[in-house]
């Protein structure tokens, strides 16, 4: 596998939350808009290449019985730099995402990664391979929050062009899982053909 | 690639690496800790002096005081805001536990005669398209609270005998608010602050 193919593979081939179905919490409970669900995206991609760039660096050192508890204290570590910086520099997204943020640590999408794919490949895959999750991650996200934003609010990144209240059900959690189950369909009638 | 040999799974083994991880990313984080502490107080006292802002008229000057709440378990916060020496209103963080989830924190402005100046939602986890609109950035309903006495604008929605527009199936959201509102009123005036 050349590396573009293992950048573009998070994308649809393996997109987390379409093929692989990882990282579902956030990805249901944060996407009532586009750019919550880009938001979060891309903080999951920050930790994703993060954790996966350490742990491929530290492979060697670690024996294999310990290895799931030092990818946690990684990860944990890199979830509260995320939040800790955030909530000093960008305190606006911050309110919007901060509930979120520690979910990001229980998101089985980065353990995973690190578990499957960094612990046993190099340094420039890995990194790889965490951005191109990463950016997958936050591209099925943006496109869940675009589908529930327009169908539930009648709007696109908090622009309004449909006026009044659209479909509330599509921000409500069972609209979640509705617009997911299409856009899962969706996406499996593409990657068969 | 070619296979590098782990260390074995032996007892020292596992406490040596899991100390080095666990003191590393101690470390790590106590040194972030350090750099961001002063950039979040800084954000959290704009965030406090917006709050302020959204409810009182200009001000230049806060005293703040924790007072208990006339029922509830927590207290309020009052921050009595000056302008060139005189008072030009109170500002009480309150709350209420009786959101659709969970606590809802909000901003009430006190002008010195009594009446509401103006209310901002600090916090809430409301529904969004429903409850959230409580919030002045989703919907203007509360705006009908700004600029009445609840002496006479009974802090309750209609359809429980007050004064209060609830919020169209969101009638549990608009009743927390007016909980909240009405806690910071009850608790000024035990304070003294209702003539």
């Amino acid at each position: 596998m050349n590396q573009w193919q293992n950048f573009t593979k998070g994308f649809i081939k393996d997109n987390p939350v379409f093929v692989l179905l990882l990282g579902l919490c956030p990805a249901l409970g944060v996407t009532t808009s586009a750019i919550n669900g880009m938001g979060m995206g891309l903080a999951t991609t920050f930790v994703l290449v993060m954790s996966n760039t350490v742990v491929t660096l530290i492979k060697s050192f670690i024996p294999a019985k310990v290895r799931i508890p030092s990818f946690i204290v990684i990860i944990a570590s890199f979830v509260t730099i995320v939040e800790l910086v955030m909530q000093g520099f960008l305190p606006a997204l911050f309110e919007q995402l901060g509930l979120f943020i520690p979910l990001i640590v229980v998101n089985c999408l980065v353990l995973g990664r690190a578990e499957a794919f960094a612990s046993k490949n190099n340094f420039v895959s890995s990194v790889i391979d965490g951005l191109g999750m990463g950016l997958g991650f936050t591209f099925a996200l943006t496109l869940l929050g675009a589908v529930r934003e327009i169908l539930g609010s009648g709007a696109i990144f908090g622009w309004d062009f449909v006026q009044g209240d659209g479909m509330l059900v599509f921000v409500l959690a069972p609209g979640a899982f509705i617009a997911l189950g299409y856009l899962i369909a969706i996406m499996n009638k593409f990657n068969k053909a | 690639m070619s296979k590098q040999k782990k260390p074995e799974s032996t007892f020292p083994n596992m406490v040596l690496a899991l100390l080095l991880v666990t003191a590393i990313a101690g470390l790590a984080l106590g040194g972030v800790y350090v750099v961001t502490k002063e950039p979040i107080a800084a954000a959290k006292r704009a965030k406090l002096k917006n709050a302020l802002g959204k409810v009182l008229p200009e001000f230049d000057n806060t005293k703040t005081k924790k007072v208990p709440a006339i029922d509830g378990s927590d207290s309020l916060v009052f921050y009595t805001a000056y302008k060139n020496g005189s008072e030009v209103g109170t500002a009480i963080k309150t709350y209420t536990e009786k959101g659709y989830s969970g606590r809802i924190v909000i901003m009430v402005g006190f002008t010195p005669d009594n009446q509401i100046e103006r209310t901002a939602v600090l916090s809430h986890a409301e529904t969004p398209g429903l409850g959230d609109k409580i919030d002045k950035a989703k919907s203007d309903w509360s705006n009908q609270f700004n600029d009445k006495n609840p002496e006479q604008f009974e802090l309750k929605v209609k359809k429980d005998g007050g004064d209060v527009d609830a919020i169209t199936a969101a009638t549990i959201s608009s009743r927390a608010f007016c909980d909240a509102v009405r806690r910071a009123y009850k608790t000024y005036e035990k304070e003294g602050g209702v003539k």
